[in-house]
């Protein structure tokens, strides 16, 4: 253990050395190749030109490098896997594809993600919204909104144990030491399975992403609220309007842009979303969602990288629109630069 | 007017309590894992951790001595002994000899077995079982009473997960994942987002397209042809696929686009003047960079960190794809997961390995909130 714990500051010393010495290395080298002081006037200016050309590349060199081997590449690759079979040697067509729309499990799985995005990002974004109205009037509302935002620093796998534990099933008539269970037993119920019930364990497990996602937009919707000019509000009040009008007519409308960022950045979350169905069920009692299918047919059976590489692009297909809307809104604020 | 006002005060209790239901249910279950870790074993499996201050009453089983320890007082036949073992803090408040009706008679009463033998159980868990003739009993008799403890705290479940349940080993890997995966990505980020606020270079625009495209590519995208990738280059250079290299590389590669998008948008929204100044005293763009452009972005800088801290240390598939799951590379969520599927129903593990996941989060996010709140507002609302 001593031994990991001084290869690991060791090997973060060279890493984060080597890309010291790197940049400032790189600079050194251009600067001597074409140096643009002590040599004359007109050398000077075309090696300054050079070196303009030469060190955005230097710069952005590294990043471009990592970003087309970890994600550029793949892309691609698993694009070309998908129509490739099991060890991705052999094309098969749209075998992967045909495949995936006639199993039973895949449906079911497209059939879950539809259900999660149907109620997750609406679900965080209303919670998310209301709460951030409301403590926005009380003298504790940012301590209520610390509370609110903390699971949010809380992993998947941690959260699926804090509700796995809420959610703890004892036979009728035993002690429940799940508070859930308790609760439906205090109030006259009997106690649930709660996570193998089919269809309705969906919704448990929603329940998870809910909690921990909450925060995030209650923080970025509470903010765009402040940014709400007060006279608009003013005006309302002057006008007679009731909290719940002044609430949908005036303060909603002027912060739907950023309600429309909340919503897709949840969105996507949800479609990547695999921790908690792998800690919780794994997938059992057809609460099975695409990420998690993708995982286990990456490793089923020594891997079937040709149908995980399907499920994968058919995750990134629903995206898409997400991305080129995303680029189209940041070209527009200028093209990017200053 | 009046009435304008009692419905205002009312709404304003309504806020207050409506707030207050939502911190509850927000807060209500990490405080049930966090209360859980500190109870004693015994005691959680009885009962739910919100009655963890009151005493807790559990039904067991024991049995008596046989006969061959009875003694013979005053021409009765006794068998003595005590319930508990020596030290135990509980008390009986009832007992029974059948299964059906183990709270029969109240601690302290003789119950009558039949044939005048009677058996009494004090609080303390000491008996007395009495007859008029020899026991010839080989077997003691069943006793089953209902024994109250008063409310345990301990730690030793903290002791337990971190020396012998593998969870301090799992910690220190989830550190040496997390401290490269969260530096490494920073710098060369920043280095990028510098030259794409403000260095002119043909394919600039193309390049940030690019980026902010990558966003949102999920990483299920990249999985298999990594994987392919890394066990090939394990291959062809007779070296292990799974090493820690490997994860902070890809978590690197993950993390770049948000970094440089985060910073870019940063940068360039620092004042021009300062730069050009600084250009017209000499200064190349790697001073202006190191010199100038490093400090002024430390709030951006701290808030990505953050993030990248965050996200690598609460990653599983990352981990699980790129990582061995022998106890020298598995990391924290990667034994919680393994957890789950070992040690199912033991809560005290669970709960007690949960938090110990969750506490350096927890403490990185109280501590730094400012920079995590700005970083989430800069990174999702354009221009804000």
């Amino acid at each position: 253990m001593t031994a990991q714990i001084l290869s690991a500051i060791f090997t973060i010393i060279v890493g984060v050395g080597g890309c010291v010495v790197y940049y400032w290395g790189a600079n050194k080298i251009l600067d001597a190749v074409f140096p643009s002081r002590g040599v004359s006037g007109a050398a000077a200016v075309d090696n300054l030109r050079r070196q303009g050309l030469i060190r955005p590349w230097l710069f952005v060199g590294p990043a471009m490098l990592i970003v087309t081997v970890y994600l550029v590449y793949p892309v691609i690759e698993t694009l070309r896997l998908s129509f490739m079979d099991r060890g991705g040697e052999n094309f098969v067509g749209l075998a992967n594809y045909s495949w995936a729309f006639g199993d039973r499990e895949f449906r079911n799985s497209i059939f879950n993600n539809l259900l999660w995005l149907a109620v997750v990002p609406a679900a965080c974004t209303f919670f998310g919204l209301i709460i951030a109205v409301l403590t926005d009037k009380i003298w504790w509302g940012n301590i209520a909104k610390s509370l609110v935002f903390l699971p949010l620093a809380i992993s998947f796998v941690g959260a699926s144990v804090i509700w796995k534990f809420v959610y703890e099933y004892r036979a009728e008539g035993q002690t429940q030491i799940g508070i859930l269970n308790a609760a439906v037993q205090y109030l006259g119920g009997n106690p649930q399975v709660w996570i193998s019930t089919p269809f309705w364990n969906n919704f448990f497990l929603m329940v998870i992403l809910i909690w921990i996602q909450t925060g995030f937009a209650m923080v970025i919707l509470s903010s765009a609220l402040r940014g709400i000019p007060e006279e608009t509000i003013e005006a309302a009040v002057i006008d007679g309007a009731n909290p719940f009008q002044i609430f949908w007519k005036i303060m909603v409308p002027q912060i739907w842009g950023t309600i429309a960022v909340v919503w897709t950045t949840i969105t996507i979350l949800v479609l990547k979303v695999f921790d908690i169905v792998l800690t919780m069920t794994n997938g059992q009692w057809n609460s099975q969602v695409l990420a998690n299918l993708m995982f286990d047919w990456m490793f089923r059976g020594g891997g079937d990288f040709g149908r995980g590489a399907a499920i994968a692009v058919i995750i990134m297909l629903a995206v898409v629109p997400i991305m080129i809307w995303n680029i189209r809104q940041a070209n527009r604020e200028g093209g990017g630069g200053h | 007017m009046a009435s304008s006002r009692g419905k205002s005060v009312i709404g304003r209790f309504g806020v207050h309590i409506a707030v207050l239901v939502f911190v509850a249910i927000w807060t209500i279950p990490t405080l049930g894992i966090l209360v859980s870790s500190l109870r004693d074993k015994d005691q959680l499996i009885v009962s739910g951790w919100w009655t963890a201050l009151s005493t807790s009453s559990q039904t067991e089983a024991g049995r008596t001595d046989a006969a061959d320890k009875q003694v013979e007082k005053d021409g009765k036949f006794l068998i003595m002994g005590n319930l508990f073992g020596a030290g135990d803090a509980r008390t009986v408040t009832a007992f029974g000899t059948k299964a059906q009706q183990p709270t029969q008679f109240e601690a302290g009463t003789a119950a009558d077995l039949g044939e005048g033998v009677t058996l009494q159980v004090n609080d303390d868990g000491s008996y007395v079982m009495s007859s008029p003739k020899a026991f010839e009993i080989t077997r003691g008799q069943r006793v089953y009473f209902s024994a109250s403890a008063p409310p345990r705290f301990t730690t030793d479940n903290y002791r337990t997960v971190l020396f012998s349940e593998g969870i301090g080993r799992s910690f220190i890997n989830s550190l040496t994942v997390t401290i490269p995966a969260t530096i490494i990505p920073i710098l060369i980020a920043a280095y990028a987002a510098y030259a794409l606020a403000w260095m002119r270079f043909p394919g600039r625009a193309l390049l940030i397209a690019v980026i902010i495209g990558l966003l949102v590519v999920p990483l299920q995208m990249s999985l298999i042809p990594l994987l392919k990738l890394y066990n090939g280059v394990g291959l062809f250079f007779g070296v292990p696929a799974k090493t820690y290299l490997g994860i902070w590389l890809a978590h690197t590669g993950f993390g770049l686009p948000f970094a440089i998008y985060l910073l870019r948008s940063y940068i360039a929204g620092l004042p021009r003047e300062i730069m050009e100044s600084a250009r017209i005293d000499g200064a190349s763009d790697f001073e202006i960079f190191v010199k100038i452009v490093l400090p002024l972005s430390f709030p951006v800088l701290a808030s990505f960190a953050i993030f990248q801290f965050l996200w690598v240390w609460n990653d599983l598939l990352v981990a699980m794809v790129f990582l061995g799951s022998g106890s020298d590379q598995l990391v924290l969520t990667g034994k919680l997961n393994a957890l789950l599927g070992s040690r199912g129903g033991d809560w005290e593990i669970l709960t007690t390995s949960a938090f110990v996941t969750i506490i350096v989060p927890l403490i990185v996010f109280f501590s730094l909130q400012r920079y995590f709140v700005r970083g989430l507002l800069a990174g999702s609302v354009k221009g804000g």
